[in-house]
């Protein structure tokens, strides 16, 4: 089992959603979250004075698959979430010992 | 037609006759009771206006206690950060009780009975003598209550006003004591020199300077604008400020705040004609203009500067041109109007975004800036711009109106002017000063920097604005 993390931009989560659906990835968990990479932030002025926020907006994708459908898992979430600006976002990648179901004790890949 | 004319004018005219003749029979009969009738009718004359002047004066009252809240709490409430937004509204709704607890005790009598030249006696503590029957000194035709109840609303968001300066560092308690000796200390004074019998500055009640001020320029936003500059130079910045980002965390609410201060605002001035006459409509009418040239000129002001017009630059516009007409408002007419809100908007843009950047003060939510500059620029151009057309408050000798403002040729008022405007920094910044000591060395100013920043909604009240739990 493998564990996919994608921050992507929040205008490209639908496109993502979709994609992830098609190729079969049933369960998913979405946060709002702030943060920045590369992407510099951007100024806002209240009464005349100038702030940076340097932690712009983004949505993270948590999923874990079965190890098969890791590549075209990857391959959608590129294609759909990618504008080739800085400031598209990230995937990580990791390995999951195990999954419990917690309705019915089911373990493993069955528990996805 | 003229054929059938004739005819048609000679029966109207019959018909004219006979009813003319029918009045002066039945006027004949009726002579005994002619002056009881007179009588009658004047009684109920006077009766009908004064249901018409206590109808809208009760209006005012309630639309000027919708400006501290929710108007007041929401507009600054949402210019903090999420961690204070209860404490900072609750410091205008715990005012709403406060004062009005206060005020019948003792402040009502400060402000307005007949006292010395300085502050009312106790001639009205505990609300004596204040009843049905008008105080024909103040408003001819309304009970004295009504007076009483829409000068409580005043005295309300005078210190609510104050709260913006100290936002998001003060502990509740030390709040409640500076505002409590800040009533009766600096405002009761300032009312009653301004608009009480036989004070100093009162135009109209034999004051030595007559400083003409409709709604409370001096008495509630320079009041108010000074001692907020003192609170802020006296308990210091915010922790972070200026290196870190304190940003608004709901320009929203602020928003819905402006909308309503600028809507309880018409209570506020046009209810100071304290009548439902020509007056009221004049003010109300200053009133709009002044605070729509005054979201041109400050959004104009910050796109120059900015590149963007900001929807927080237009309602701090607004709030900042009624300000300034507040003592204008019953002595100006719609054109002065706009010129006082236009340079009161760009005036106090500038006070904002550069003189508190380059003196360093941290005046949180800008008390200062809007209320202090914004009241002082307004008392000034009143003495600029009143005229006898609008408000004919000085008489000759054989009562005939006489000149006002500086703009009819009475340069002398624009000094009255400047002795009320003096008069009100200097009792504002020395009375402010003298309490903030008395309150710092007895329950202390400042909440622990631990509570500062776990937020004063959890440190000071014990709950959170915002419990998004599932």
């Amino acid at each position: 089992m493998t564990k996919i993390e994608a921050i992507v931009q929040p205008s490209k989560f639908e496109a993502v959603k979709e994609e992830l659906r098609e190729i079969g990835v049933d369960g998913m968990t979405v946060t709002d979250v702030r943060g920045h990479g590369r992407q510099k932030g951007h100024t806002e002025v209240y009464r005349g004075r100038e702030y940076t926020v340097d932690l712009v907006p983004k949505v993270k994708i948590e999923m874990v698959v079965p190890d098969n459908l890791v590549d075209k898992a990857v391959t959608a979430i590129l294609s759909s979430a990618k504008t080739g600006k800085i400031g598209d976002g990230k995937i990580f990648i990791s390995r999951i010992d195990e999954a419990v179901r917690i309705r019915n004790d089911e373990r493993g890949e069955a528990a996805l | 037609m003229s054929m059938r004319g004739v005819p048609l004018k000679a029966c109207l005219a019959l018909v004219i006759l006979t009813g003319l003749l029918t009045t002066a029979v039945t006027a004949q009969t009726a002579t005994p009771t002619t002056p009881d009738r007179l009588a009658k009718l004047e009684r109920d004359v006077a009766q009908a206006q004064s249901s018409g002047d206590n109808a809208w004066m009760l209006t005012s009252s309630a639309l000027v206690l919708m400006m501290t809240g929710p108007g007041l709490a929401l507009f600054y409430g949402g210019l903090v950060r999420k961690k204070n937004v209860l404490s900072t509204m609750m410091q205008s709704f715990a005012l709403m009780a406060m004062v009005t607890v206060l005020w019948g005790i003792l402040g009502y009598s400060l402000c307005f009975a007949s006292g010395t030249r300085f502050i009312g006696g106790l001639g009205h503590v505990f609300l004596r003598g204040v009843g049905a029957a008008p105080d024909a000194d103040y408003a001819a035709t309304i009970p004295q209550q009504s007076y009483m109840v829409f000068q409580l609303m005043f005295a309300i968001i005078t210190p609510a006003l104050i709260t913006g300066a100290f936002a998001e560092r003060m502990k509740f308690s030390a709040m409640a004591l500076f505002m409590i000796l800040w009533s009766i200390i600096v405002y009761d004074p300032m009312a009653h020199m301004v608009w009480g019998k036989g004070g100093l500055l009162n135009a109209s009640l034999g004051g030595r300077f007559p400083t003409l001020d409709f709604a409370g320029g001096t008495v509630v936003h320079i009041t108010s604008g000074v001692s907020a500059l003192v609170c802020a130079l006296y308990l210091g910045k915010r922790l972070g400020y200026p290196e870190e980002s304190i940003l608004p965390h709901s320009v929203v609410l602020s928003f819905i705040g402006a909308c309503l201060l600028w809507v309880g605002w018409f209570g506020f001035n046009a209810g100071s004609a304290l009548a439902a006459g020509s007056l009221a409509t004049s003010a109300f009418v200053a009133t709009h203009f002044a605070a729509a040239a005054a979201v041109v000129g400050w959004v104009l002001a910050e796109w120059v500067r900015n590149g963007k017009p900001s929807a927080l630059g237009a309602i701090s516009g607004a709030v900042a041109g009624l300000v300034a007409i507040t003592p204008a408002s019953g002595f100006v007419g719609p054109m002065s109007a706009l010129v006082i809100g236009f340079i009161a908007g760009v005036g106090c843009y500038f006070m904002v975004a550069k003189v508190k950047a380059v003196f360093g003060y941290d005046d949180s939510l800008d008390a200062f800036g809007v209320h202090g500059a914004g009241g002082t620029i307004g008392a000034l151009l009143t003495g600029v711009f009143a005229v006898s057309a609008v408000n004919p408050v000085f008489k000759d000798s054989a009562v005939n109106p006489t000149a006002v403002g500086l703009i009819e040729g009475n340069a002398h008022q624009l000094l009255n002017q400047l002795v009320g405007v003096a008069i009100a920094w200097i009792l504002a910044a020395v009375g402010t000063l003298i309490i903030l000591k008395v309150v710092d060395v007895t329950v202390g100013l400042r909440v622990a920097p631990e509570h500062e920043i776990q937020g004063l909604d959890l440190s000071q009240h014990g709950e959170e604005g915002y419990n998004l739990e599932f």
